[in-house]
C-alpha cells in the first residue's frame, strides 16, 4: 500500500464528531421514522419497547437480543428503524410508573402490527381484562370467538408480541396454576403479585 | 412492493437490516468520506444530506442491494452539490495560512486540503476508492464511467499526489 493511500484509507474524523453527527441527524429525521425503540427499565432488566404513530408494537424482555427484535420489526412493519429517546417517551415513564405500583392502566395505544387472525382476537379480548383480575385459557379463547379453543389461545398469548401492556400475564389456566409464560413462570408471578391478584 | 423478490410463502429472506445499523455500520465511513471530500468545515453537512435521503429512500430499497456502495454513492452526490455551489461563490480563503504539510503523519488531516485541488474526476475516484472503500467496478458505476476510467483517474491522482508531497 502507497504512503498516499495509506494517508487516504486513514483520513480522520475530528474527536467526537461522528457522534455528534449522529446526534443532530437523530433530532432531525425522528418524525420521519416509522419505527422508534429504545430501552426501558425494569426489574426483569432491561425490555426494549417499539413505537410506530400508532402506538407500542413491540416489548422484549432481555432474553431476545435487540438485534432479532429489530430485524423483525424490519421485515414485518418497516426498515425504518431509529433509537429515539423522545418518541419512546411515553411508554418508559408509564412503565415506571406501573413497576412503581402507581400505574394501573397503560395509555399508551396498541399497534397490532405484529399480530393477526386468531392471535389478534385473543390479545384484544386479553387486553380488556383489568389489572388485579385473571382470565382463564378458555374465557379468554371464548371472548375472542372459539369457546374450545383454549389450546390455540394458549400459544396465541405465548406469541405476544407486547407482553405486560397485552396482559397476558392475567390469563391462568382453570384449576388455578398460573400456566406457561415468555421467559417463565416467575415473571409472571412477580406480575400478578405486583398487581395483588395472588393472594 | 417492498417485497417484489420474495419468494411467496414463508420464506426465511433476510431483509434490509433496521435502519440504525446501517447507520452504525457506515457512519464513520460516510463522515471520512466527506472530510476527504469537502473538508471538515463542510463535512458534516454532507453526512446530513447524506443519511437524510439515505432514510427517505430506505424502505424502497431492494434487500440484496450492496449498502456500503449505494450510501457512497449518495455521499458522493451530495459532495458534488458542496462543489457546484462552492463554484457559484467565491472561494472562502482559508483562516490560516498554512505551512508545509506533513508528509509523514499516518491520517495526516491535511490531506483533505491537496485533495481538493486534484481535477475533479481525479479527486472523486481517488476518494471513492481509498476513503469510500469502494472497489474499482463500483467507482466506475457512482461515477457513470468504464472500470478503466475510474483506474485511470485513481492512478493519475495517485501520481499527483505523490508529486505534490515531494
Amino acid at each position: 500500500m502507497s504512503e498516499i493511500e495509506r494517508s487516504l484509507r486513514s483520513v480522520p474524523a475530528p474527536e467526537g464528531a461522528v457522534e455528534e453527527a449522529v446526534t443532530r441527524l437523530v433530532d432531525r429525521v425522528e418524525g420521519e421514522v416509522d419505527v422508534a425503540f429504545a430501552e426501558a427499565e425494569s426489574p426483569f432488566g432491561p425490555l426494549l419497547v417499539a413505537v410506530t404513530a400508532r402506538g407500542l408494537a413491540r416489548l422484549a424482555y432481555p432474553d431476545e437480543t435487540p438485534d432479532q427484535v429489530l430485524q423483525q420489526l424490519a421485515g414485518r412493519v418497516s426498515p425504518r428503524i431509529l433509537r429515539s429517546a423522545r418518541r419512546t417517551d411515553q411508554v418508559r415513564r408509564e412503565l415506571d410508573q406501573y413497576f412503581d405500583g402507581e400505574r394501573r392502566r397503560f395509555e399508551i395505544p396498541v399497534d397490532w402490527a405484529l399480530t393477526g387472525g386468531f392471535v389478534r382476537k385473543v390479545l384484544r379480548a386479553t387486553a380488556r381484562i383489568p389489572y388485579g383480575d385473571v382470565h382463564t385459557y378458555g374465557q379468554v379463547a371464548a371472548r375472542a370467538g372459539s369457546a374450545r379453543a383454549y389450546r390455540a389461545a394458549g400459544n396465541a398469548l405465548g406469541s405476544n408480541p407486547i407482553p405486560i401492556v397485552v396482559p397476558c400475564h392475567r390469563v391462568i389456566q382453570s384449576n388455578g396454576r398460573l400456566g406457561g409464560y415468555t421467559g417463565g413462570v416467575r415473571r409472571k408471578e412477580f406480575l400478578l403479585e405486583l398487581e395483588g391478584a395472588l393472594d | 412492493m417492498t417485497s417484489r423478490r420474495t419468494p411467496p410463502g414463508r420464506s426465511t429472506h433476510v431483509g434490509l437490516p433496521p435502519f440504525q445499523r446501517f447507520l452504525e455500520e457506515h457512519s464513520d465511513a460516510v463522515y471520512r468520506f466527506a472530510v476527504a471530500s469537502v473538508g471538515p468545515g463542510e463535512a458534516d453537512d454532507v453526512f446530513q444530506e447524506t443519511f437524510l435521503s439515505a432514510l427517505r429512500a430506505y424502505p424502497r430499497l431492494r434487500p440484496a442491494s450492496n449498502l456500503r456502495s449505494w450510501v457512497m454513492t449518495i455521499a458522493h452526490r451530495k459532495a458534488l452539490d458542496v462543489h457546484r455551489s462552492r463554484r457559484r461563490r467565491p472561494e472562502p480563503v482559508d483562516e490560516i495560512p498554512e505551512g508545509p504539510a506533513r508528509p509523514e503523519d499516518d491520517g495526516d488531516p491535511g490531506v483533505w486540503r491537496r485533495v481538493r485541488n486534484l481535477p475533479p474526476r481525479q479527486r472523486e475516484a481517488v476518494v471513492l476508492r481509498f476513503v469510500g472503500d469502494l472497489p474499482y467496478h463500483d467507482v466506475a458505476r457512482t461515477m457513470g464511467t468504464s472500470e478503466v476510467a475510474a483506474r485511470q483517474n485513481v492512478r493519475l491522482a495517485v501520481r499527483r499526489l505523490r508529486e505534490e508531497i515531494r
